[in-house]
């Protein structure tokens, strides 16, 4: 115990909060109750330091994220099978593999920071606070969807989450957006702009990188890379594959997006600059899509199965981060297996009901189209009938 | 060959049933002519796309596939499939996600004399390029006095998809035909595919060419004729694509076929509908239109977007500024989509899209104010 918690700690400081810390759990339950991790080196693009290679969590934090790795994990599993069994219908975009990307952000971003992002949201909105139930019964269109039903799979909204964006790039001036409002009302919040490295060819992302700068905008343009868009590779779509350099004149830091705690240092240090009035950065954050593009894209076309089967051996963040903590001795192999467990239990009785649930009624079709609804009676598909509209949470809406 | 082989009456009997062809596609059968294609060949609508871009590829150095997936993945649709190993990457182009950029150089390429075909994954994302469209295709030639063409084709999957709610399901038809200076087809089944797509790819004028996604796995019957090389359909007509003479349906792509469902079933309560397919929408054959609508006085447009402003709208509109208004024995009824964005749970996205249902009530509706039918009870 005592040379492992040595072993993890290098700098001066730590180490002895460290090993402070090990003793004290020693004393306690044998486990430590803090260990520090030394992740990948970050490349920097204008940047004279980058965020902190060494990455230090309390056993606690290290519950919780491997608690919402593997319910991410879980629930896009699910997500999967129920697709297969056609219960989700259309388009179904998996998170698998690229879980530490959003657990890593979201691990040190504040009550007052948002994200924003594509269609690939699953992960998201669970971790911005809907429940598994919540994200499962939106997939399967029934009443308790975080959304009733109405937005399916790339639809998804919660505070300070703001969707769910079908529409390659269309987020990324949303994103600077939100940031726009919280640089103006000075609420010191930062907005995450999602997007993929396809995505990062759209013009409109450019534009915003322009404004966002001329206006210091406390927003970070985070390019979730992982290797394709759709099935074009990051070589065949885009002139330069750096996509950490491609603000040109925004400062950008690339990230191992496989290392939740590399993401992690990268989001701390991003939100620190951001909120010190320095205007945006541009994350990258290397990682890989385990499933195919859409449920209906077998994934193999353009891609090996080899190199699939690469990464999850190798680079598996959920696997590694595993290993991470049990070896510093912040938790037990048997607590993971409870947690799995845990997990497992709430996904499988969230699916259930996410199955099993009615829909919402008919007599909603037409509600929500206006917030203020002007428009009494929504036309059918013929003048003889018209629909109610309503707003149909009787609530008003979070931002207005 | 037929006749000799069953006779007249069998004809006659066979002709009016509904026949079910490879298991899963449902047409209707009216005449010897379309008898005929029984022995036709059965081709699904992306084959009917697809063979049509090769014999175009084929046949015009100058035409090329340019958008995303089109090339190494085969299209994210598989309409461009095999396009890549025959004609090269130099003909198929595949893109990054930048629809603006590929749109405006297809348009760029056109006024160099080239003749692009430029695919968009969905309508739904050449609203991001909807400037490049609209204010460098449409508007050059007039802009330029006459001096500058651009002779490009824009298309891909157009219309409400299934279970994937609002930003990706909805019909661009009415947003195109709106503007001076485009041509926007809508095809309805494998023959209007070959043969309009032929054709806005030999057209001089940029074309909006609006393929329906959920009609591209149906399988239609395709004559000999419709098989040549050099089957182009004239750009502007309307097709009649069944003949009746109590109320004409007019409608575009997918509808057609909605319509042709509800006058199968009218048709055994006695009200005979005319179908027609306007596969053109801008021009749009109002002769054809109001020559149906002198026979029957009665006109419903069917369609699948949204009300307001829509293709419904302009052909009732035109009936109202013609003389065809005097010869109306009931108003001109729109089926339209519901008027929401698609939501998307199936029991709502269900009821969006109009149904033969929703057309038969219409008809009855109209037909019974007038006391036309009188073998109909209301
Ligand atoms: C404007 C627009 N163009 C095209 C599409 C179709 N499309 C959906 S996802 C996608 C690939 C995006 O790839 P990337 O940005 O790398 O994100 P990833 O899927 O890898 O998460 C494409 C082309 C779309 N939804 N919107
Ligand atoms: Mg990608």
């Amino acid at each position: 115990m005592f040379s492992r918690c040595n072993k993890l700690v290098s700098s001066q400081s730590t180490a002895q909060k460290s090993v402070w810390s090990c003793l004290r759990s020693l004393i306690k339950n044998d486990y430590a109750t803090e260990a520090t991790f030394e992740s990948k080196p970050f490349k920097l693009h204008r940047l004279d330091s980058g965020p902190s290679t060494k990455s230090t969590i309390t056993s606690d934090e290290a519950i919780e994220m491997y608690k919402q790795t593997q319910m991410i994990r879980r629930i896009e599993t699910a997500a999967g099978n129920l697709y297969k069994e056609k219960i989700i219908r259309g388009f179904c975009h998996l998170y698998s593999g690229q879980e530490a990307v959003a657990v890593g952000m979201k691990s040190v971003m504040r009550p007052q920071d948002s994200a924003i992002s594509a269609y690939r949201v699953h992960g998201w909105t669970y971790l911005m606070g809907v429940s598994a139930l919540g994200v499962l019964a939106e997939l399967t269109g029934r009443k308790s969807g975080c959304c009733r039903g109405k937005g399916g799979s790339m639809h998804m909204y919660a505070t300070n989450f703001y969707g769910g964006n079908g529409i390659v790039g269309a987020q990324v001036p949303l994103g600077a957006g939100v940031a726009f409002a919280n640089k103006y009302t000075e609420n010191g919040g930062v907005c995450f702009a999602l997007y993929g490295d396809g995505a990062s060819n759209q013009g409109q992302v450019f534009e915003v990188y322009n404004m966002a700068k001329l206006w210091n905008l406390p927003v970070i343009f985070v390019c979730e890379n992982n290797g394709y868009g759709m099935g074009t590779s990051t070589e065949r779509s885009s002139a330069s594959p750096n996509f950490y350099t491609r603000g040109d004149y925004i400062p950008g830091i690339w990230v191992d997006g496989m290392d939740i705690l590399a993401v992690r240092e990268a989001t701390r240090f991003g939100i620190e600059y951001c909120t010190s009035g320095k205007g945006p950065l541009v994350m990258e954050a290397a990682t890989y899509r385990y499933s195919g593009h859409s449920m209906s894209d077998p994934g193999t076309s353009y891609r090996t199965r080899e190199e699939i089967q690469e990464v999850r051996q190798t680079r598996d963040p959920i696997t590694s981060f595993k290993e991470k903590i049990i070896n510093a001795g912040l938790v037990s192999a048997d607590l993971l297996k409870k947690i799995d467990v845990e997990v497992k239990a709430e996904v499988d009785a969230a699916v259930k009901i996410a199955k099993s649930e009615a829909e919402i009624g008919l007599d909603e079709l037409a509600n929500d189209i206006y917030s203020n609804d002007l428009e009494k009676e929504i036309r059918s598909t013929t003048p003889f009938l018209f629909y109610k509209h309503n707003n149909s949470s009787g609530k008003t809406p979070i931002n207005l | 060959m037929a006749v000799v082989i069953f006779g007249f009456k069998i004809i006659r009997k066979l002709a009016e049933d509904t026949f079910i062809l490879n298991g899963h596609h449902i047409w209707h059968r009216k005449s010897f002519s379309s008898f005929k294609s029984l022995w036709a060949k059965q081709m699904t609508v992306r084959d009917a796309l697809n063979s049509a871009l090769d014999e175009e590829l084929k046949r015009d150095e100058r035409v090329f596939l340019i958008g995303e997936e089109v090339a190494l993945y085969n299209g994210a649709y598989k309409v461009s499939k095999g396009l890549l190993d025959k004609y090269g990457s130099k003909r198929l182009v595949d893109t990054p996600i930048s629809e603006q950029g590929f749109a405006g150089i297809a348009v760029g390429a056109a006024l160099n004399g080239l003749r692009p075909i430029c695919e968009f994954m969905t309508w739904n994302f050449s609203m991001q390029a909807i400037d490049q469209i609209i204010n460098s295709a449409a508007k050059t030639f007039y802009m330029s006095g006459g001096m500058l063409g651009a002779p490009i084709v824009f298309r891909g999957p157009n219309g409400a998809s299934a279970g994937v709610a609002a930003q990706h399901s909805q019909c661009y038809a009415a947003w195109y035909s709106h503007c001076p200076g485009l041509k926007v087809l809508s095809p309805y089944n494998c023959e209007d595919c070959r043969g309009l797509l032929k054709a806005a790819i030999r057209d001089p004028d940029p074309v909006v060419f609006l393929e329906h996604e959920l009609q591209y796995s149906v399988t239609y019957p395709v004559s000999d004729q419709a098989l040549s090389e050099d089957f182009v359909l004239e750009i502007g007509k309307a097709y009649i694509e069944r003949h009746g003479k109590h109320v004409t349906l007019a409608a575009h792509a997918k509808e057609v076929q909605t319509c042709l469902d509800a006058a199968k079933e009218l048709a055994g309560q006695g009200i005979e509908c005319e179908v027609i397919n306007l596969r053109s929408l801008r021009p749009l054959d109002m002769e054809t239109i109001c020559k149906s609508v002198a026979k029957t006085n009665n006109l419903i447009t069917v369609e699948g977007g949204w009300p307001q402003c829509g293709i419904g709208s302009e052909i009732s509109a035109r009936i109202m500024e013609s003389e065809s208004f005097f010869l109306l024995d009931s108003p001109v009824i729109r089926v339209t989509g519901v008027d929401v964005p698609m939501p998307y749970a199936k029991n709502l996205e269900t009821i969006v899209q109009p149904k033969p249902l929703n057309i038969i009530t219409v008809v009855k509706k109209i037909l019974g104010v007038r006391g036309k039918v009188s073998s109909i009870s209301l």
